[in-house]
């Protein structure tokens, strides 16, 4: 048995929404896991530990985005022993942190809080944003049009569970495709360049954008000549009625309003539309 | 003129390649300077992937001490691995830094460090693909200076056709002391062009051209001299000492990958050099004399280098680490500092003494004391006073069982199979030691779960040391010695199953061994292999002996040489050996002596704590031994 004292008990918890940007968005979960708890390290911030031999930092992630794929919106919740201003911890976990790994918003749980109000739980859905390079838009609008007729759109996939067959469509809330109006890089500004926008339930197994990809090909022969480049642009509660996703940590806001805290979220509660998304166009922010 | 980033060109490719992380860059700590503000840019090359070059302490340090420097530039680059290899020949992107993506051809200096020969296909890969011509004879004055260094560049004749120069040793001080000479030139106007600069490096006796010099041989193939081919060319070329560690901390601020890589700790350098006189041990022959680093240093980089890593882990890393004259208050005062951190301490060996049990302990006080490893590298005591590795078995017996009362309860004991001398008896001792090992650790805790683990490499004679003169053994006597030692652990009834064996086949040591004593034909032979598909041979997986043997018979087919001359010869003392132009300082005479006190099983002291014993270092190359004590300890930090 590990000797000394018991470690010392959590008594905040930080929930902390991150972005993966530019380069970074080929780094991995446990990439990300080992920078971030480096980071606190860098940051002094009294992060607990959990017992026994090797003792783990209290650092959880809720559903990381894939290697590869940029994100505005991850999550993740760390146990404090000792009180922290949420607003400070932002700003330090975010210089301790390479850029690219940014940090976008931090809210304190209030006391109290039980495992009810869960930040998987409110996880719901995500929207994303697929850059489809040499795709004219006019013919990713016609397969996102023949995939939203379609009943259900079967796709097969490598999943943990080994091979599986299964309907992407009824997982999907929101599918729209449009021209690229925010080219940047170096190439040339008329090659075509169509985008698209989604909206897609978090669901078991889990439908992601590639698996769109793939239903667009089977009902429309959509093929980009060049890999996706996909960024997660927000998740939430959705709200079935208007399609919009609900900033998850505002509930644990609300409730801590009173504590004065003035880490504001990035982009509130409102779905942003990716025509007017240059600000989070992670994938080409490199300069 | 600016040169253009490739990553444009890149970043749409990365996600069709095996983990991309390790190409993008972006580490903490990680510098892009201003391209058109430098005058000499240096890429920096660790011959091997990214997650094993990444942790490179030499490259590490270089990087860092180049990029202080105004006007001087340092970016680094690392072998790619197969699969990008082919996406960038199919998209004509070539070798780039991971720093700011630039060609390494662009560069005024590719500075390769070789810790072993295994890297050097992967040289060949990076040249090609930067678009450099693989041989020094074929570059232009647009071309970087290609420049190895490392351990391997102690003998660079193998690869003295594909490098312009090479440095042996120390790389702080001439890495800036190129630079230098490179400004200077670049300021005159490049006087001379690539010759011309070439020419001021060799002049200053530090910087080993090869193609300065011309090799005769003798009608049955061995050498007949190594002269300087033009004026001003030194015959001998110096190895580099840096004096006082404590002048040079670095690293200040170590690379963090995102990427995982082989070591995810803080390393700090605790003495350079070893004179415990092993005599198959090449380190501990070419960095003599010890330098200690000193305590109150080590306190404040550990300091340093935690706030600017966030690591969890620091090793304190040298040839013999517990061997610093002040190693047990190093220890002591890093374990309180670091108490209830949740960080730990390590180290990277340990010889086999007692002592080294308490300081096991004091960097184990969370209580977890899994395995402690020990390196006996001969199974017999005839053996271990051939290698001069001065420990006896009953040493080793009451270092274990100190170790098992303490709570350990798995040993990790390392050998080597091959050595000068050994036969069938010597190698089959090692399980004899193994079982006894078991034996003592099991009475001491009345335990049964008692480990103990074996682990064999073959022996590769190495130059600049004792055995520079012996014949390697060959792999078959290596194996069948091996099944031997496997199959008489495994017949144990009594301890057999709490015995481990892990070993290599001997295959690829010889490969080793030819590389590590070859001449400038081996060139050949390196360049044949790399055109046939020949990549990461230090990885098993890649490694092909039969590309190896097929190439060299091959490539030396009009030679009076082979792979066997290469590597099975015993040499005599009179013979012109590869590499006996090039200086570590190690006298001749001295080394042939203790080469035959090794074969009459004489063993030579520590000159630390006996008098000189003539190596011949300190008064060649106007060095000293630099140890303490310095009484000092490491006071708490104010802030943790």
């Amino acid at each position: 048995m590990p000797e000394g004292p018991a470690p010392a008990p959590v008594i905040q918890r930080l929930r902390v929404r991150y972005a993966k940007r530019g380069r970074l968005r080929f780094t991995s979960h446990r990439d990300i896991s080992r920078a971030v708890e480096r980071a606190v390290r860098r940051a002094g911030i009294p992060v607990a530990f959990s017992a026994g031999f090797t003792p783990h930092p209290k650092i959880s992630y809720a559903g990381a985005a894939a290697t590869g794929v940029a994100s505005e919106a991850e999550y993740l919740e760390i146990g404090l022993t000792e009180p922290r201003d949420p607003a400070r911890v932002r700003a330090e976990l975010d210089a301790a942190l390479p850029p690219g790994l940014d940090v976008v918003d931090v809210v304190a749980l209030p006391e109290g809080t039980g495992k009810s109000t869960a930040l998987a739980d409110r996880l719901q859905a995500s929207e994303w944003r697929v850059r489809l390079d040499g795709v004219a838009a006019g013919d990713a609008e016609a397969a996102v049009s023949a995939f939203l007729a379609a009943g259900a759109v079967e796709v097969e996939r490598l999943t943990k569970k080994g091979r599986r067959r299964f309907d992407v469509r009824a997982a999907v809330s929101a599918l729209e495709a449009f021209q690229d109006a925010d080219r940047r890089g170096t190439e040339a500004t008329d090659a075509p360049c169509a985008i698209l926008r989604m909206v897609v339930r978090h669901t078991t197994p889990a439908v992601r954008p590639d698996d769109i990809l793939t239903g667009l090909r089977q009902v429309a022969d959509l093929a980009p000549p060049s890999p996706p480049l996909v960024t997660r642009l927000a998740q939430g509660l959705l709200d079935e009625q208007t399609g919009v996703l609900a900033d998850p940590l505002d509930p644990d806001r609300e409730t801590a309003s009173a504590a004065g805290d003035e880490a504001g979220p990035a982009d509130g509660s409102a779905l942003p539309r990716s025509g007017d998304a240059a600000g989070v166009d992670a994938v080409s922010a490199r300069s | 003129m600016s040169v253009e980033s490739i990553f444009p060109r890149l970043e749409p490719l990365l996600p069709s390649v095996q983990k991309p992380i390790q190409y993008v860059g972006g580490e903490l700590n990680s510098q892009v300077k201003d391209w058109d503000a430098a005058t000499v840019r240096w890429a920096l090359m660790y011959p091997d992937a990214y997650e094993v070059g990444l942790p490179n302490q030499g490259v590490q340090i270089l990087y860092e001490i180049l990029n202080e420097r105004e006007g001087v530039l340092a970016e680094r680059t690392y072998a790619v691995w197969p699969d990008m290899e082919q996406v960038m020949r199919d998209n004509a992107i070539p070798q780039f830094t991971v720093d700011s993506h630039r060609p390494v051809g662009a560069f005024d200096v590719f500075g390769v460090s070789f810790s072993t020969e295994l890297g050097y296909t992967n040289l060949l890969t990076a040249l090609d693909l930067a678009g450099i011509p693989l041989e020094s004879a074929d570059r232009t004055d647009g071309h970087p200076i290609v420049l190895a260094g490392g351990h391997a560049a102690f003998n660079p004749e193998p690869i003295a056709d594909f490098v312009d120069a090479a440095v042996l040793g120390d790389g702080e001080e001439i890495a800036l002391a190129i630079t230098e000479v490179i400004r200077e030139w670049k300021d005159e106007g490049e006087p001379g062009g690539r010759d011309g600069v070439l020419l001021r490096l060799a002049e200053t006796g530090g910087v080993y051209v090869p193609r300065f010099y011309d090799v005769e041989y003798l009608p049955d193939g061995r050498i007949k001299r190594v002269a300087p081919n033009r004026p001003g060319v030194p015959w001998r070329v110096e190895k580099h000492t840096v004096m006082d560690l404590d002048q040079w901390p670095y690293p200040k601020k170590p690379l963090v990958p995102l990427a995982e890589t082989v070591h995810e700790r803080f390393s700090v350098e605790i003495f350079r050099g070893c004179t415990r006189g092993c005599r198959f041990c090449q380190a501990g022959m070419i960095t003599r004399p010890v330098r200690e680093r000193s305590i109150t240093t080590i306190g404040a980089m550990v300091d340093e280098g935690l706030r600017q890593t966030g690591f969890t882990e620091v090793g304190l890393l040298s040839l013999s680490s517990a061997d610093h004259s002040e190693i047990a208050d190093v220890a002591k005062g890093l374990g309180d500092r670091y108490e209830g951190t949740h960080t730990s301490l390590s180290l990277p060996s340990t010889r086999v003494d007692a002592f080294n049990i308490t300081l096991a302990n004091e960097f184990s006080r969370n209580g977890r004391r899994s395995g402690l490893t020990f390196a006996p590298e001969g199974g017999s005591e005839r053996m271990r006073k051939v290698i001069n590795k001065m420990v006896s078995e009953d040493d080793l017996i009451r270092t274990v069982t100190t170790a098992y009362e303490n709570g350990w309860r798995q040993v990790k004991l390392y050998f080597m199979c091959g050595l000068p001398t050994e036969t069938d008896e010597d190698v089959l001792e090692i399980a004899g030691m193994a079982k006894r090992v078991i034996k003592a650790g099991r009475e001491a805790t009345g335990r049964k779960d008692i480990r103990c683990t074996v682990s064999i490499g073959g022996f590769v004679p190495k130059p600049h040391t004792p055995f520079q003169w012996a014949g390697q053994t060959n792999h078959e006597t290596v194996d069948r010695r091996l099944r031997l030692l496997r199959d008489e652990l495994r017949s144990d009834k009594e301890y057999g199953r709490a015995i481990g064996l892990r070993y290599h086949d001997g295959q690829p040591s010889v490969i080793e061994g030819l590389l590590s004593r070859g001449d400038r034909r081996v060139g050949k032979v390196i360049r044949a292999v790399w055109e046939d598909g020949g990549r990461f041979d230090g990885w098993s997986e890649h490694f092909s002996f039969e590309r190896w043997t097929s190439a060299a018979e091959t490539a030396l087919a009009g030679e009076p040489v082979d792979l066997d001359w290469y590597t099975l010869r015993d040499r005599d003392e009179v013979e012109v050996l590869p590499w006996d132009h090039l200086d570590a300082g190690l006298d001749r005479e001295w080394l042939w002596q203790d080469w035959q006190d090794a074969i009459d099983e004489t063993e030579v002291e520590d000159c630390r704590w006996t008098p000189c014993y003539d190596c011949g270092v300190c008064p060649t190359m106007g060095t000293e031994i630099q140890i303490g004590p310095t009484g000092k300890r490491l006071l708490p930090l104010s802030v943790v």
